[in-house]
């Protein structure tokens, strides 16, 4: 009996891989073109970071693009690098704000040539150190890095093992700190909040609570009009103090915010590409619909609806 | 889904119960010594052997390597190669021969019929989607009025989700979760099938799904990002991996537990092997298959979740989404649509399952489906199976003629009315109120509570005298001497081989280089696991006496289960702030519904004679409890211990997104970066760590061989 069952089954096995075999071989090699996006040529899928920020950017372009040019527009959550790859394979068409990853932009724009520049944003970027007004105003000093050593003490947590705690985001973001601290010998630890949503919800209840604290932080971003920051100075930025990020002992760069495109939709996009091209705002502007979106809780196409219908000559400007 | 959640906990894992890991061929080779040594008492032999080992090696290796943290020497560096191979496939992703005529095929193949289910659902419309969903609901629930319950509930279910706003993501996750279960549902079958009717290839297969069973899900969400790029192709083939393993097991359970008598009568019938298949072992197991297909279903639903994390689209990416603008309402928004759907496919395929004609449970309505977990299976459906033939085959074919007729009335409705998206005016707004909540509360019980300080300052006392006592005695222990620790607790469980295999893994995560930031995780986990046990313990014991606290608790251990992890992530951080102790809370309350369910199903299936007899004694309450009922519920216990661990050790990820750092962070980090340096190594750490504590808290039954 067992034997039979046996036999049955390796028959069944070799059937099966068989199959399998003409199967692929009837197949021939697999289409690699934009294989993981759904829809024709009238379909733009564009990133959505997962900063408020960004999100601006992606509503604002989609609602033009779906009511002015008539694409239909998906939009896919995803890290940045992995976002890069993405845009490298076509996944998606479009990076409407990078922060810079010379990794990547290497990778892909130098060597796979599948991803192609498309411009500043408009918007320039700063990251650096920040607490919270209402502490600085008590303590003027504690604005430079010199003097944090003093307030380490007030900024302990159970988490920063006897260190004052530096707040630090989600794991995507860009940051030299440990390097920093390291080598500007501070009585500082990282903690990882992991994700933005957790740092964010921690600044805010600090902040609800007076608490003093110190944190990663960057501009623009909607959470600088609702909790009020100073940055703290570190040594000044000079051309090439981060080169070695082991090594980084200075505060970080002024980063205008770029734009990249995939190469096959850059030139081949029509309209819809000629318009991310050409899109290009304020930090103000970006800042208005983030604020509609995360504080007063808007959906990102009413916002982005409200601010079109707000700005119809900042837009035109932008249709090709 | 009163049975069955999406969790691994609820995955059964009868053979667990039924036979060891080891089995009966393992022991072989140590017979011999075993001979020799009977005269002592099986564990404290084992025990001495492990000394008599520990005392000859310790100090070779203490003099070798130090009595410190892992020693470098031990180690072997892997995220250079790593991150080569991350470069080469994202460099020949095109080209290559094994992407193109292979991988490619696979992702384009999964891309359409993602795709087409869609399209498909989406030409349905909202009317055709609900008909088909309410009436195929009430065909399974027996086409009669004991079917309507049943169709109310589907009706419910996708009536939410279009009210929430959120029927078009719910389409997606359906389509995704459609193909998903299909596959997952075919290869769990063919495996199980394998399993079932071979020996040998049952006894290669159990460890590779017990591996799979404590296998965390982002853990391996990374490799096939890498390969597939985001989107559905790399979160569909990660939602097979892991929803596939219970339909195999079921399967496996489901043939091999067919009556012998009715085989022998088939084969003396002269049946042959294949017929002998077709017609008794499977329709037999007819019921362990729908078990599992309910399994795989519930698993699924949650991977599709946590898939949103690599571009899944759907609910889980609405939830993800909302977590950006801090707007823990809009998540829920998201979050309430899978708790209804994962209620609506868990009743209608329970209601199918229960149509095979097996008895409703003794105990009135069944909380989850532990029978089948602690081995004692209900397997009283073939007899009745074989009769019901014609008048059930005419019934079914009139009710499928009806529900398909309904579904097409339904579609050509909505095509009238014009309505293919649910109607906006039937929506409303969730999110105000429950942010509103969600401050009043965090305002009332984060700090400054008379007495009992508040939510902030127990986290951080929590932090101080526990956590981080438990993570320094942990990373400061000599490193031999946690080896050591963890193969005489496996052996304590288990047998030489667990020892060997716990022991082993723990010596991995030291290979690969991520030792002190395991033991960080491990001290999480441990305090994690502590916490659950007391709570869910305690609320399980008094679910078990107080009939109405039981029924008051199920809706909400329902919801706790299926709601995804993200939804509660900002709450935690509001109230505990961000750090290990926010990471621990999501764990506890991921882990707690099983516990719970656990603990109270074994306490409320103590022989009613033992209790009896107890209470003719004169014992009260608190006697029978202590001396009675803990004690003939103890495998459950063990099981509960069991499963706490696997289930705290499956949203360590989860911690790594509120502050909880270590292994979680990393993988986080891995899968945000594409680092397969960085995210595969912790990965691996985890499923290490997972493998020990499986093999350290494995209810084994080997003992009862031994002693």
């Amino acid at each position: 009996m067992q034997t039979r069952q046996r036999r049955i089954f390796r028959t069944a096995l070799a059937v099966a891989a068989g199959l399998g075999l003409t199967v692929v071989a009837g197949c021939g090699a697999a289409d690699t073109g934009k294989s993981t996006s759904a829809g024709g040529n009238d379909t733009i899928t564009l990133t959505k970071p997962s900063w408020v920020g960004a999100e601006a950017n992606v509503a604002v372009a989609k609602y033009v693009l779906e009511n002015e040019l008539d694409y239909k527009v998906t939009t896919k959550q995803m890290g940045e690098v992995i976002a890069w790859d993405a845009l490298g394979k076509g996944t998606i068409d479009a990076i409407m704000e990078d922060w810079g990853h010379p990794e990547q932009e290497k990778q892909y724009v130098e060597e796979k040539k599948s991803v192609v520049a498309a411009g500043d944003l408009g918007v320039t970027g700063h990251i650096g150190w920040f607490v919270p007004k209402y502490w600085a105003d008590k303590n003027p000093d504690v604005t430079d890095y010199k003097n944090l050593d003093k307030y380490a003490d007030q900024l302990k947590t159970s988490e920063s093992g006897g260190k004052g705690q530096l707040l630090e985001g989600s794991p995507d973001y860009v940051t030299f700190d440990d390097a920093i601290i390291k080598n500007l010998d501070l009585n500082l630890k990282t903690v990882y909040a992991g994700s933005e949503a957790a740092q964010i919800t921690q600044i805010q209840q600090n902040a609800k609570a007076k608490k003093p604290f110190l944190t990663y932080w960057w501009t623009p971003q909607w959470l600088n009009n609702v909790v009020d920051m100073v940055e703290v100075k570190l040594p000044a930025y000079k051309e090439g103090c981060d080169a070695d990020p082991k090594k980084v002992a200075c505060a970080y760069p002024n980063t205008p915010l770029q734009k990249y495109l995939n190469a096959d939709f850059a030139k081949d996009g029509g309209k819809g590409a000629e318009f991310l091209k050409n899109f290009k705002w304020t930090a103000e502007q970006q800042n208005e619909v983030a604020k509609m979106i995360a504080q007063d809780k808007m959906s990102p196409d009413a916002a982005a609806k409200k601010w079109v219908d707000a700005n119809p000559d900042v837009v035109k400007a932008w249709l090709p | 889904m009163s049975a069955t959640t999406p969790t691994k906990a609820d995955r059964p894992n009868p053979e667990k119960v039924d036979s060891p890991p080891g089995g009966p061929g393992s022991a072989g080779g140590w017979t011999g010594v075993r001979a020799r040594l009977s005269v002592m008492r099986p564990v404290s032999r084992r025990l001495t052997g492990l000394a008599a080992l520990a005392m000859v090696l310790v100090p070779v290796a203490a003099v070798l390597w130090g009595s410190g943290s892992w020693p470098g020497a031990l180690g072997v560096d892997v995220s250079g190669p790593l991150d080569d191979l991350s470069k080469w496939i994202v460099d020949n992703r095109d080209t290559s021969p094994i992407f193109l005529y292979f991988l490619l095929h696979i992702s384009n193949t999964s891309l359409d019929a993602v795709d087409g289910v869609y399209q498909l659902l989406d030409f349905l419309g909202w009317t055709g989607v609900t008909a088909a969903a309410v009436l195929l609901a009430w065909r399974a629930g027996g086409a009669g009025r004991s079917g309507l319950k049943v169709a109310a509930i589907a009706l419910g279910a996708l009536a939410g989700c279009g009210l929430l706003n959120m029927w078009e993501p719910a389409m997606v996750t359906l389509s995704l979760m459609v193909v998903a279960v299909a596959v997952s549902a075919l290869v769990g079958f063919l495996l199980g099938l394998a399993a079932g009717l071979s020996d040998r290839v049952d006894r290669a297969l159990r460890p590779v799904l017990d591996t799979m069973q404590v296998l965390p899900a982002f853990a391996y969400l990374l490799p096939f990002v890498l390969i597939f790029g985001t989107g559905s192709p790399a979160a569909l083939l990660a939602t097979v991996i892991y929803a596939a393993p219970p339909m195999a097991r079921l399967t496996a359970l489901g043939l091999r537990g067919a009556d012998p008598a009715v085989l022998e009568a088939s084969a003396s019938l002269g049946a042959s092997g294949w017929q002998r298949l077709r017609t008794a072992r499977l329709p037999l197991a007819r019921k362990e298959l729908l078990l599992g297909l309910n399994q795989t279903i519930m698993m699924a639903l949650s991977m599709v979740v946590i898939a949103s994390v690599i571009g899944a689209g759907g609910l889980g990416d609405e939830v993800y989404s909302a977590l950006s603008t801090v707007d823990v309402g809009a998540a829920l928004a998201a979050g309430i649509p899978i708790v209804l759907i994962a209620v609506w496919l868990d009743r209608t395929t329970e209601a199918a399952g229960e149509q095979l004609g097996a008895p409703p449970a003794a105990d009135g309505p069944r909380v989850l489906r532990l029978p089948v977990y602690l081995g004692a299976r209900p397997l009283r459906l073939g007899s009745r199976l074989l009769y019901a033939g014609r008048i059930r085959w005419i019934t079914v074919t009139v009710s499928t003629v009806a529900t398909a007729l309904g579904t097409v009335a339904a579609l050509v409705a909505g095509k009238i009315a014009g309505a293919a998206m649910w109607p906006d005016a039937w929506t409303f707004d969730v999110s105000s109120p429950v942010n509103d909540f969600q401050t009043w509360m965090v305002d009332h019980i984060h700090a400054g509570v008379p007495i009992l300080g508040g939510t902030e300052v127990w986290a951080s006392n929590f932090t101080s005298w526990v956590l981080n006592p438990l993570r320094d005695v942990l990373q400061g222990a000599p490193w031999w001497s946690l080896l050591l620790l963890v193969a005489g607790l496996a052996l304590l469980a288990g047998t030489w081989r667990t020892a060997l295999g716990a022991a082993a893994a723990l010596a991995a995560t030291g290979v690969l280089g991520v030792w002190s930031i395991t033991l960080d995780t491990l001290s999480q986990v441990l305090a994690a696991v502590a916490l659950t046990l007391v709570l869910g313990v305690v609320i399980g014991i008094l679910a078990a006496r107080v009939s109405w606290v039981e029924r008051a608790l199920r809706p909400v251990l329902d919801v706790l289960q299926t709601l995804p992890q993200f939804v509660y992530l900002i709450p935690v951080v509001a109230l505990f702030g961000v750090g290990r102790a926010a990471a621990i809370t999501a764990a506890v309350m991921y882990a707690l519904p099983a516990v719970v369910r656990i603990t109270t199903q074994g306490l409320k299936q103590t022989d009613p004679a033992a209790l009896e007899a107890a209470r003719s004694l004169g014992a009260t309450g608190m006697q029978q409890l202590r001396q009675v009922q803990l004690p003939l519920a103890r495998p459950a216990l063990l099981l509960a211990v069991n499963q706490g661990v696997v289930l705290v050790l499956a949203v360590v990820i989860v911690g790594g997104l509120v502050g909880g750092g270590a292994l979680g962070y990393n993988v986080v980090f891995g899968l945000s970066r594409g680092d397969l340096g960085v995210g595969l190594v912790a990965g691996a750490a985890i499923v290490c760590l997972g493998l020990v504590l499986d093999r350290v808290t494995q209810p084994a039954p080997a003992r009862r061989k031994d002693g």
